[in-house]
């Protein structure tokens, strides 16, 4: 065997190489067209990642600010000194980051099943409800966080003529500093339980029924079946939905941006780290400040990837 | 014996005698559930479309909620004098350039990642999705501004192929996979090249997965706000950075601004509904791998 092996390893390709200066072309690209094929695509990505990742690294430990083009001075980890200290902006909007997305996820999950049940068996108009599933998730979110202002405006909002017709008094909703977080988290419960209904409901169709066959005939109601059958068999394809949603949910802009604008409000109400760190960067101009805050909000990303990627890992077995 | 007769019988009677009020119950319920979930994701969107057909005046007039006469004032403003067929027109231009060019790269690579099973490689493209974009931006808009690039066509299509080339990829990784190998050894026997086999055979039966993630890409970076926001000139403005045209510090044209949100969605919304199987397939790719 290795008599064999090596010459095949290092030589042919060597001797065909050469042989191949005129018209085998083809075969060197048959030959290589493992990286040949992968390499652009990972080049391209490789130094539009890499370097940014380097380069904001390095922007972390300078004290870069005002213009892109400015001189900078090292100035080693004052900056996230700073930043772990700051009381006032940095750990609220770590506080806001985790709330949003957690109380986004809990709720869409748990509506996204119930929905991704209603719709598991067949029925009549099912094309319908699927047009309805499909529209929230494609509409453009800045257009949606339009949408919602409008709904939710205190004065001429339909939210609130809806309340007065029940006799609720009208609520601040978005203007309101308690309320204008919860209500952001609606709206991206509107916009993205749909994404979680039809993972789920993928995963439940490609089920096999034979266990949820055998739990009727052991006489096991629907509650029974649905807690000790077909939401273990499930968990997989929920932790699935619950880390492509959460990516997205954490690193949420556009309807929190659209619908507060810069620094997240007046008060700050809706500024998650990543409405935070844009507007260090491209506000105020502190690339140092804000590449700080972009590394350390890396890390909570990849923390809580790493987390549940071995919850998957775990429940898969 | 009477147990086992027992238990039988209990099994056979019990599904029979229970499951239709059961069944008649859930049946209804299911009915309302839906209609609930329905109004709860069609609603809004309506909301949108009926005060884009009122004046700002009527918009201020609760009791004209519903019942109004209808003007398409804001549209003829928003198409016309906001210019937004030049809107249109960029983010169709970037969307289409920045899908085709990820296509072109993409699916090669994801043909190579699946056939080797080059995992390791897969995740390098796949971190582009976990990345924030923001600390994407700020070396990107250093080194666009220094060569004075920012605001031009290429850039903006650049960091939108950085949306759409890890989309692309996942999806017809996952595509490729499910394509047997067979069919391509086979046609290596018949003396096809590697590549050869890939191009004429592989290639066209890839066609759905690629329509999948070709149209998934594209709705994305129609849908893109951040990068457009710092990249794009007043020349390539997409659609959803001029949204913001309608908001100012005083006052916020409710009617105009309506009109130009559903001028943002309308495109993308009939081409969801041509493309529903293809966009369903891709947004749950994952979901069966588990």
């Amino acid at each position: 065997m290795s008599v064999l092996n090596p010459p095949r390893s290092a030589g042919t390709r060597k001797a065909s190489g050469r042989k191949g200066a005129g018209g085998s072309f083809s075969a060197w690209a048959n030959r290589h067209r493992k990286w040949l094929f992968a390499a652009p695509a990972m080049i391209f990505v490789g130094v539009l990642i890499i370097f940014p990742l380097a380069w904001t690294v390095y922007l972390s430990l300078t004290d870069s600010q005002g213009s892109v083009r400015a001189a900078t001075d090292f100035i080693g980890l004052q900056n996230y000194l700073t930043v772990l200290t700051d009381l006032e902006r940095f750990w609220p909007a770590v506080g806001r980051t985790l709330s949003f997305t957690g109380l986004a996820l809990a709720f869409e999950v748990v509506l996204g099943m119930g929905i991704a049940l209603l719709l598991w068996r067949p029925f009549r108009g099912e094309k319908w409800v699927r047009v309805a599933i499909l529209l929230p998730l494609v509409a453009t979110p800045v257009a949606v966080g339009m949408m919602w202002r409008l709904i939710f405006d205190p004065n001429i909002g339909f939210a609130n003529q809806l309340l007065g017709a029940i006799g609720i008094p009208p609520q601040p909703w978005l203007s309101g500093q308690d309320t204008a977080l919860g209500t952001t988290i609606f709206m991206d419960v509107w916009q993205w339980t749909p994404m979680v209904v039809l993972i789920l409901l993928a995963g439940l169709t490609s089920l096999s029924d034979e266990p949820d066959e055998a739990a009727r005939v052991d006489g096991a109601n629907a509650f029974q079946r649905f807690f000790f059958i077909t939401l273990p068999l499930m968990m997989p394809t929920v932790i699935v939905a619950i880390l492509l949603r959460g990516i997205d949910a954490l690193k949420t802009f556009d309807i929190l941006y659209a619908t507060k604008g810069k620094g997240g409000g007046s008060f700050h109400e809706v500024e998650t780290l990543n409405v935070y760190a844009y507007g260090l960067s491209f506000d105020y101009n502190q690339y140092g400040l804000s590449s700080a805050v972009l590394i350390l909000f890396f890390m909570i990303i990849i923390g809580i990837m790493w987390l549940l990627t071995m919850r998957k890992k775990a429940v898969s077995k | 014996m009477t147990v086992v007769t027992d238990s039988t019988t209990a099994a056979k009677r019990t599904p029979r005698r229970r499951k239709p009020l059961a069944t008649r119950a859930y049946k209804v319920f299911r009915v309302v559930a839906l209609i609930v979930v329905v109004l709860f994701l069609l609603a809004p969107l309506f909301w949108m479309l009926l005060a884009s057909l009122k004046t700002n005046v009527d918009i201020y007039d609760t009791a004209k909620a519903v019942v109004f006469s209808p003007t398409f004032e804001n549209y003829a403003n928003v198409l016309q004098r906001n210019n937004y067929f030049v809107f249109i027109f960029n983010s169709f231009w970037v969307a289409f350039v920045s899908t085709a060019l990820s296509i072109v790269l993409g699916v090669p690579a994801a043909y190579a990642m699946s056939r080797f099973t080059m995992h390791r490689s897969a995740l390098v493209v796949l971190m582009a999705r976990v990345i924030p974009g923001v600390s994407l931006l700020v070396p990107w808009y250093y080194v666009f501004s220094n060569l004075r690039m920012v605001g031009s066509f290429e850039v903006l299509i650049l960091s939108h192929m950085f949306v759409a080339l890890p989309l692309i990829v996942y999806i017809m990784m996952s595509y490729f996979d499910s394509l047997p190998l067979e069919l391509e050894e086979s046609a290596e026997v018949d003396g096809l090249t590697p590549i050869g086999a890939f191009r004429r055979i592989t290639l066209p039966l890839a066609v759905a997965g690629i329509a999948t993630a070709g149209i998934l890409s594209f709705i994305f970076s129609w849908n893109n706000f951040m990068f457009a926001l710092v990249l794009s000139g007043a020349k390539t403005k997409t659609l959803p950075v001029a949204i913001f045209d309608f908001v100012s510090y005083a006052s916020i044209d409710w009617g105009g601004l309506m009109a130009a949100a559903t001028v943002v969605t309308i495109p993308i919304m009939i081409i969801a509904l041509f493309t529903q199987k293809y966009i369903v397939s891709g947004l749950t790719v994952s979901a069966t791998k588990g």
